[in-house]
């Protein structure tokens, strides 16, 4: 029995060392706002772009005097991708005061939280979650097109533009982010006159790609669409240049990074066109400040697109913070009610285009844009 | 007489050994349970350690059943995040299913006994070819098995309408519902929208059953016989145990203990897909077994525990906590396994015991006494 309370003593003592740290008040005039994304892991190249742009945005509002006069904090967190963890980061930034929140990046962990935030009716702005269930509630809204808006948009865009005809699909069973597009793809490419001649899964973590390239080779496809992200879809390149099958390639907003895989030979992602809201040498003025502020912060680092979301969704939170008048002694629920309106009142000129929200569904109204890397770079397709 | 005698007070003390070792783990739930409801109750606990308590739960059983199979019959299985996917899939698609025509406890329970019973099917389904064999080909064909699981449930699509379930492994377009119809299982999406029925409360509960069935089996005849066919395969089957009969006993419980883990995960979150449940859990699941010693129920719970919450714990180091939680992994190894590390602990249990001698004897007359 002495063992036992010994026991049930450490134990009581380990759980008061954990909760020690749980004692935190929201500090008297700063918005709190939360960032949650992975920032290891797969996918750590968009979490880290979105907590980039996140901060470059709050130190320019900071710098400019703040919203409503009050500052604002950045608070971050890693989900490494994984929903439970990324409930755990939410607790986390809710325990450090978290008022808004800008997340989560990835899909599948942003449904998770999403459910967590409308119990506690907290905001939530999304910048690139895409899942059409990350934003059922209320409360959610989000910065990047959903996915069927992404597949329906890309066939569009390939028929409008005579791209293609003979299209072979490769995407990624396993991720719901590939299924969601390809299937609205699919719905949609009839109606643009696109024939779908071979349409190939795959399962995460696969390296060998020949059996669907061959596929798509056979049916003699002119245009593969490769809705996933760009770690696989390096590979996809390389094999296909490997086997001498050369048609053009497309790609959604997963693609979005394939620059900066290592040891990946740049040439062989020329020709290939990406739907993206942002390409960082844009001419417009706002677009190459950005780039040149995100370069100077970030050690060289050129913004991808998951970056400029971020940053839209910040002034996003601004604009609809100012629209609402909010003060940084609110709590997170009264902000939340606010927010729910004024979302809906505010447009946004952001670095993704002109960005307006309806407050019924939460979605986003912009322009698709895409682009198509030429000498490396990023090339506005119009 | 007197040699009979002898004999029933030795098995005596093993049985009051064996009990005190069961109650220890009783007591080590119930404290932890008794320590967070009174930090919530005073509203001491943080939300991150409020939201960390059912996913502890979930490891804890999940470990504990891999602990049945790895530790007690033997057999090495790198498949027990299938089972927790097909206990998690088969219960969420029933919780969706019957939706508020049930109140939400005896919903939930039900769930809890849906997941258990397939997940333990499949175990039976694995382990009638598979528990045949010699060698490590369990570990093969369940490695298999969780990736096959995974693979099946990312393509299946499924909902119910007013004619009854419709399933279909192409599209959604496929399941031909009438409009009325409502999609649950939405391929990779998987299936979102899970009510959140899983609570603290009713994880301990789980653990406590859990523990109940896995220490009763150990110390039955039937766990003897199992670790029987652990020992010496040869040895047991001369004696005329069936030794696939009993493996294949201890891999279906497991199994379904597993599945149970998997019901609480998917009452957790609102979104539930098959990546979760990959081989990486699969592994880490068999971390927490091999951190917490082989066949030491205890050992497992701790480290299920220490292993889940760590990481979280080391937010506030960012992005070295990733670091700092392999470092501790590699420490805690050396700790349990090193022959210099054993060594000293030896050395010290040697200093402790000789002082607790005289203790424990006082305890034992206590015991007798009561």
């Amino acid at each position: 029995m002495k063992r036992m309370t010994q026991l049930i003593s450490v134990c009581a003592a380990a759980a008061m060392v954990m909760s020690a740290g749980s004692a935190v008040f929201a500090e008297e005039g700063t918005f709190k706002i939360g960032a949650i994304g992975p920032v290891t892991g797969a996918a750590a190249a968009y979490g880290i772009s979105v907590m980039n742009g996140a901060q470059l945005a709050v130190d320019e509002i900071n710098e400019a005097g703040g919203i409503n006069g009050s500052q604002v904090e950045l608070l971050t967190a890693d989900d490494e991708h994984d929903a439970e963890k990324s409930v755990n980061a939410y607790n986390d930034l809710k325990d450090k005061g978290m008022q808004l929140l800008l997340g989560t990046v990835t899909s599948a962990p942003c449904i998770a939280v999403e459910g967590e935030a409308l119990n506690d009716n907290m905001f939530l702005l999304t910048p690139s979650g895409s899942a059409v269930d990350c934003i059922t509630g209320e409360n959610a809204f989000r910065v990047c097109f959903a996915d069927p808006a992404q597949g329906a948009k890309s066939a569009e865009f390939i028929g409008s533009h005579e791209l293609g005809t003979k299209i072979g699909i490769i995407y990624d069973s396993s991720d719901p982010y590939s299924t969601g597009i390809m299937e609205s793809f699919v719905a949609e490419a009839e109606n643009q006159g696109l024939e779908v001649v071979s349409n190939e899964a795959f399962s995460d973590n696969r390296t060998d790609f020949s059996a669907q390239l061959n596929k798509a080779k056979d049916a003699e496809a002119d245009l593969v669409f490769l809705p996933f992200y760009y770690q696989e879809a390096a590979l996809v390149l390389k094999q296909a240049s490997d086997m001498g099958f050369t048609p053009a390639f497309f790609g959604c907003d997963g693609m979005d990074g394939i620059l900066t895989v290592e040891n990946f030979d740049t040439s062989l992602a020329e020709g290939l066109m990406l739907l993206t809201p942002f390409t960082p040498n844009a001419e417009d003025e706002m677009t190459q400040n950005f780039v040149a502020a995100y370069e100077e912060a970030f050690d060289g680092l050129v913004p991808i697109q998951f970056g400029a979301d971020a940053y839209d969704g910040i002034y996003a939170i601004k604009a609809a913070l100012e629209d609402a008048g909010a003060t940084p002694d609110m709590s997170a629920s009264d902000l939340c009610d606010l927010m729910k309106t004024s979302m809906g009142n505010i447009t946004v000129e952001g670095l993704t285009g002109t960005i307006t929200w309806d407050p019924a569904t939460g979605e986003p109204e912009k322009e698709p844009k895409a682009v198509v890397i030429e000498n490396g770079e990023y090339v506005a397709l119009d | 007489m007197g040699e009979k005698q002898n004999n029933i007070d030795i098995i005596k003390s093993m049985r009051r050994k064996t009990l005190r070792k069961s109650m220890l783990n009783y007591g080590i739930v119930i404290a932890a349970y008794a320590v967070m409801q009174i930090m919530i109750a005073t509203g001491n606990i943080s939300s991150l350690l409020k939201g960390l308590l059912v996913p502890l739960c979930v490891y804890v059983i999940a470990a504990l059943s891999l602990n049945l199979v790895v530790g007690i019959s033997g057999e090495l299985s790198l498949g027990h995040a299938g089972f927790m996917c097909i206990g998690a899939y088969t219960s969420a698609f029933f919780s969706n299913a019957v939706g508020n025509t049930l109140p939400d406890l005896p919903r939930f329970i039900l769930a809890i006994l849906i997941g258990a019973a397939f997940a333990g099917v499949f175990g039976i389904l694995i382990g009638i070819p598979v528990l045949r064999l010699k060698g490590d080909y369990l570990a093969i064909v369940t490695l298999a098995f969780g990736e096959i699981i995974k693979n099946l449930l990312n393509v299946l699509y499924a909902g119910i309408d007013s004619h009854g379930l419709h399933f279909s492994t192409t599209s959604a377009m496929d399941l031909h519902m009438e409009p009325d119809g409502r999609q649950i299982i939405k391929g990779a999406l998987g299936i979102s929208g899970t009510p959140k029925n899983s609570t603290f409360t009713i994880g301990v509960v789980l653990i406590i059953v859990t523990l109940i069935i896995v220490q009763n089996l150990i110390n039955s005849r039937n766990g003897r016989a199992i670790m029987a066919t652990r020992d010496n395969r040869i040895a047991a089957e001369s004696i005329g145990i069936p030794v696939t009969r009993f493996k294949l006993l201890a891999f279906a419980i497991s199994a379904s203990l597993a599945g149970v883990a998997g019901v609480l995960y998917a009452h957790n979150l609102a979104t539930l897909n098959t990546k979760k449940f990959d081989y990486n859990t699969s592994i880490l699941i068999l971390v927490f077994v091999v951190l917490g010693g082989i066949g030491n129920l205890t050992g497992s719970i701790i480290a299920a525990v220490v292993l889940t919450a760590l990481p979280e714990m080391l937010r506030f180091l960012n992005n070295y906590r990733m670091l700092i939680y392999a470092i501790v992994l590699i420490v805690i190894m050396l700790f349990n396994w090193a022959p210099a590390s054993l060594d000293l602990r030896s050395r010290l249990r040697e200093k402790l015991f000789s002082k607790h001698k005289s203790e424990k004897r006082e305890e034992g007359e206590q015991d007798g006494n009561s």
